[in-house]
């Protein structure tokens, strides 16, 4: 143990006819402190290390107007993702059908089983997802679903805007709901 | 019972050198501790799986606020670039800017949130006023995308340097604004960009999880 000895012996032996010492012993013990200056280094060390944030690449496709140039997107093998207001996620496979008989609502933590069934029912070369955030999402909800996408491993995905069709769907399936 | 007893030494260390030493390391560490500039902007930028460590070299970096209001900066070492930039606005717009506004948007962590028309007022703010000074933000809506103009001078003030693009937008910015940013960078011929992001673990099970797992390299 650590000692700062400053007293003369601390009287802890009992001499032959002498009364019970009442010196108290001024030993400090100097661990406690020598933990929280380690505990103090160990927080300095990391809060440098971690203030760097990190970034993610997004890579924008070339704007053309040439058919030729434009990827080719087997209908099918595409996945739709529509970001609405309040984290609510819209989707549908391949076309929209005229109806919106397969224009579904959901929401984040569901949409990863989706992306995954969609990923495993597709052929590698046609999948890719689409991502058209509505006017009323967030950047969060964006980065978010970018985010899915590495971490669910697509390989082709493309940000677009938002078909105004596909915008009244959205706007009725959300009253629908009850979404503000 | 041996007669004989092992004569007993102290086994009790002398611990003040130890808690030299630890303050020493403790000081050493708190004064290299860089602690950022405080951030004129509040912002809280979503969390993402990356693991890609920020480019620090001549950032140029376009930050979004809550409210989508739309920033932009650059790193504090590009002083050289920020003349240029700044004298290339001057010329285009014929702001008329004096030299000591140009020099107080080329000091480090400056920062423009303005339209054109109020840009030389706001290069006349003190530090101090500059923090009560609530900005309207670059405008970047269809009609008039003023970024454009800020990222085409910035392409070609580091026309010969890597530029690191960096986006930094809070959580809470709408899609239009991030939409605006794009189409800026679109404009430009910019087509590679970089989000600041809050590192965030990896879920489990996921595809990317078991990707990391056996070390695969990633773009």
């Amino acid at each position: 143990m650590a000692e700062m000895d400053t007293s003369s012996g601390g009287g802890h032996k009992k001499g032959p006819g002498v009364k019970k010492s009442k010196k108290l012993s001024t030993r400090v013990d100097l661990t406690p402190m020598v933990d929280l200056g380690f505990l103090l280094i160990t927080f300095f060390i990391f809060t440098t290390t971690m203030s760097q944030p990190t970034a993610m690449k997004l890579f924008l496709p070339k704007d053309t107007d040439k058919p030729e140039e434009q990827n080719k997107v087997k209908a099918s093998g595409a996945l739709t993702i529509m970001l609405g207001k309040k984290d609510g996620v819209f989707y549908y496979e391949g076309e929209l059908l005229p109806d919106g008989s397969n224009f579904k609502y959901t929401n984040f933590k569901d949409i990863r089983t989706e992306i995954i069934n969609k990923k495993k029912a597709t052929n590698p070369e046609d999948f890719v997802v689409v991502i058209k955030p509505g006017p009323e999402a967030t950047y969060k909800n964006t980065v978010d679903m970018l985010d899915e996408m590495t971490i669910n491993d697509v390989k082709r995905y493309a940000m677009v805007d938002i078909f105004p069709t596909e915008l009244d769907l959205m706007a009725a399936t959300e009253k629908n709901a009850g979404v503000q | 019972m041996p007669k004989v007893k092992l004569p007993r030494k102290s086994t009790s260390v002398d611990m003040t050198a130890m808690c030299d030493v630890a303050f020493l390391l403790l000081s050493f560490f708190i004064l290299t501790t860089k602690f950022k500039p405080a951030d004129e902007l509040a912002v809280v930028t979503p969390k993402s799986v990356s693991t890609k460590a920020v480019d620090a070299k001549n950032v140029v970096q376009v930050t979004m606020d809550k409210e989508g209001k739309v920033f932009f900066s650059l790193g504090d070492e590009s002083e050289s670039e920020k003349q240029d930039i700044i004298d290339m606005i001057d010329q285009s717009k014929t702001l008329g800017l004096s030299a000591q506004e140009k020099a107080s948007f080329a000091r480090t962590g400056s920062y423009v949130g303005v339209p054109f028309t109020m840009l030389k007022s706001f290069l006349q703010l003190t530090p101090d006023q500059l923090k009560k000074y609530k900005a309207p933000g670059i405008p970047i809506d269809t009609a008039n995308n003023e970024l454009v103009i800020w990222m085409n001078a910035a392409t070609r003030a580091f026309a010969n340097k890597k530029m690191s693009l960096l986006v930094k937008g809070d959580n809470n910015a709408k899609y239009p604004s991030f939409k605006g940013v794009i189409d800026a960078f679109k404009k430009n011929e910019i087509f590679k960009f970089s989000m600041i992001t809050d590192p965030e673990g990896v879920p489990e099970g996921t595809a990317l999880a078991t990707k990391r797992e056996s070390g695969a390299k990633e773009e």
